[in-house]
């Protein structure tokens, strides 16, 4: 269950900015298909055009999932779309082994006139289905749906939310995809039809390898296994080390890792965490490891310029899939931090961490007198909880157990 | 193994043309489904219903018979009654006019869908052929109704009159595949096929007769839209038709060109994809 489905090698696509060009150059490319010369000077860049995906190469294979992050415009769905034979790149070779299927065009093909009974059936036909296959799974897309009583009814009277779950409610149902391409399809619908399709997609990456273009991190870290990030077209990161492409991408967008305040006269200059060492396991990772129940103490540093009033301050963890799991905040434990206008060390010890086993980052941040932000800083430090207390809280809680006669 | 490189498809023509029967052998289920879908579509909404697949070919008939009646414009002597002439020639030049519409419009109508899904390209031209032959039956219908009230029976030249209309629509149908790739980039295209139409349709024995003299005669006669219609209507009519050779001709041509202009849309459609909003 290991052979490589996708295999993409140094792909590059240029688009055109201005409009008269983009299609003057429609026509001259028609005409470089239709006769083909060798050496073409067309491939390089004319006037007005750019790389929209740069020299991007990688492999996947059955059971992996790929994570594209990158902010609008960096080439994500372009690249999508090339691996969807929807476009031909203009640089590199792209091999893909089995039916690639994407849930990506939602409804696309849905005649709002016609009832959903009759668009269920178009839209598998444009999926390639046959009639009799699909009257095989109609109840089954109904069901998913949750249109039972709509079904009869056209489609331009259903509302945004129960258009885009019939599309996929189809596409989930019908297809069963070697190379499965998603694109931003998590994020519709509500909250609970949201769940139910994470849970169908989860379930079709274990038999495909996938391609994941999200902007929501929780769900590119919950489900990728490998991540890429693209800025400008290229590829800036690509590892297995979902987490810390996240923070390549947090790191590359404006605000920073760091978010710097203008002139807030706080500078942050080091964290250490310290903790004891589990003794039995030698694990080969960069985080500082934490064994499950033990304490940790975190050593601060920061510079403060101005004569702020009131200091706070608060590590923050979050798990892998960016959930927030806890919160250490100096107000709450009645901590003064004193501000002499120069070198501020805080040392701050948690006596257990019960944290399920796993990735936490830690963010920190400064307030002065309680609502003023002043310094952010994201994924300052990783830490790894390891053991094997894996329950369904993220921070579990000690208490005293008592059983009365 | 699907594998997508910068190469032009024509570069591996035997590969290329084995592509092409086996998606269009694929896309006959979504076509017709993409027919139904828009057949339905189309008449669910209106009150006039399937009126709408010959109302304006009817009025254009009119049209002619009360030009003609009253003396505006004088027609020369037709063989038919002037008024059966009118309306088999609007008729049949209506559903070639359908044919040669359709791909450009099936294309652009589907936008969304090509932007987004990877399906046999083939399905929309098959299914505006599909659409035509359905909107071009309910006119036939009502053809040969109006023939057998005014006593005109086409006899056994009506078993050919289907391969009359098929021309039609294969001539229409490869017309409108040539302007599409060009059509989808610039809308001057679309624009200006009606106007052009109208003047290809005064130069084919449609609401005329053919001229017997002068530079009228031999553009009527290069015209090989001249014997696709001619044929068909003599075949309706019950008469023996008299371009039979030259009708072989321009279909043979047509079959050229039908092969040619499909590659050339399907080598044309991820270049235009590109340029239509994802």
């Amino acid at each position: 269950m290991s052979e490589t489905l996708v295999r993409v090698e140094n792909v590059s696509k240029k688009f055109c900015r201005d409009l008269k060009k983009s299609l003057w150059y429609g026509l001259k490319d028609l005409g470089g298909e239709l006769l083909p010369k060798r050496n073409d000077k067309d491939r390089e860049l004319r006037p007005e055009e750019f790389w929209a995906v740069n020299d991007v190469s990688f492999e996947l294979k059955r059971g992996e999932c790929l994570g594209l992050i990158g902010r609008n415009g960096a080439g994500k769905t372009t690249l999508l779309r090339m691996l969807n034979g929807l476009i031909k790149p203009d640089k590199g070779r792209i091999e893909m082994r089995g039916r690639a299927g994407a849930l990506i065009a939602l409804g696309a093909g849905f005649n709002p006139i016609l009832t959903g009974r009759e668009n269920i059936y178009v839209n598998a036909a444009i999926l390639g289905l046959s009639k009799k296959e699909t009257d095989k799974k109609y109840e089954e897309i109904v069901d998913f749906a949750e249109l039972w009583e709509f079904i009869n009814a056209p489609v331009q009277s259903y509302s945004s939310g129960m258009q885009v779950r019939l599309g996929f409610a189809v596409a989930a149902v019908l297809i069963q995809p070697e190379v499965l391409l998603l694109d931003e399809v998590l994020a519709v619908g509500d909250l609970s039809f949201k769940q139910k399709c994470m849970h169908v997609t989860e379930k079709m990456l274990d038999k495909s390898a996938a391609i994941f273009v999200s902007h929501s991190m929780m769900n590119i870290a919950r489900i990728a296994s490998h991540v890429m990030v693209l800025s400008d077209g290229r590829s800036i990161y690509f590892s297995k080390d979902v987490l810390s492409g996240i923070n390549q991408y947090f790191s590359g967008i404006g605000d920073a890792r760091a978010t710097c305040f203008q002139d807030t006269g706080v500078e942050f200059i080091d964290m250490r965490i310290g903790s004891p060492a589990p003794s039995k396991t030698e694990l080969n990772t960069s985080y500082q490891i934490i064994a499950f129940g033990e304490p940790l103490t975190i050593e601060l540093k920061m510079a403060v310029a101005k004569r702020y009033q009131g200091l706070t301050a608060s590590i923050a963890f979050y798990d892998r899939e960016m959930r927030p799991a806890a919160e250490v905040y100096s107000g709450n434990s009645n901590f003064k931090i004193i501000n002499n206008r120069g070198i501020i060390r805080i040392e701050i010890l948690i006596h257990e961490i019960l944290f399920n086993p796993g990735v936490y980052s830690l963010d920190l941040a400064v307030w002065a007198g309680h609502l003023h932000l002043i310094l952010k800083y994201k994924s300052v430090r990783q830490i790894q909880v390891v053991g094997s207390n894996m329950r369904v809280g993220i921070n579990q809680i000690k208490a005293r157990w008592v059983q009365h006669e | 193994m699907t594998i997508y490189t910068p190469e032009s498809s024509l570069r591996h023509p035997g590969r290329t043309i084995a592509q092409m029967f086996s998606d269009l052998l694929d896309s006959r289920e979504l076509a017709w489904q993409l027919a139904v879908r828009d057949i339905r579509a189309q008449y669910r909404q209106t009150a006039l219903g399937l009126l709408w697949a010959f109302i304006l070919p009817l009025a254009h008939t009119l049209t002619w018979i009360f030009l003609n009646g009253t003396g505006i414009i004088a027609v020369r002597e037709t063989h038919l009654p002037y008024p059966v002439y009118v309306f088999t020639g609007t008729m049949l030049w209506a559903i070639f006019m359908d044919a040669i519409n359709a791909p450009l419009q099936q294309t652009i109508a589907s936008k969304h869908m090509l932007a987004k899904i990877n399906f046999p390209r083939e399905a929309l031209v098959v299914s505006g052929i599909y659409q035509t032959l359905f909107n071009g039956g309910i006119k036939i219908v009502l053809l040969l109704g109006t023939l057998i009230i005014v006593g005109i029976y086409p006899g056994w030249g009506l078993l050919c009159f289907p391969i009359g209309v098929f021309s039609l629509i294969l001539a229409g149908t490869a017309l409108g595949l040539l302007i599409t790739p060009v059509g989808v980039l610039y809308t001057d295209v679309g624009k200006s096929l009606p106007l052009l139409l109208q003047f290809l349709m005064y130069l084919t024995p449609v609401v005329f007769p053919m001229p017997t003299s002068g530079i009228a005669e031999t553009l009527f006669t290069l015209n090989p839209m001249t014997p696709l219609i001619l044929t068909a209507r003599d075949w309706l009519t019950g008469f023996p038709p008299e371009h039979l050779s030259f009708f072989f001709v321009v279909n043979g041509l047509v079959m050229v060109l039908l092969v040619v202009v499909w590659i050339v849309y399907r080598a044309a459609m991820p270049i235009l994809i590109e340029r239509m909003s994802a």
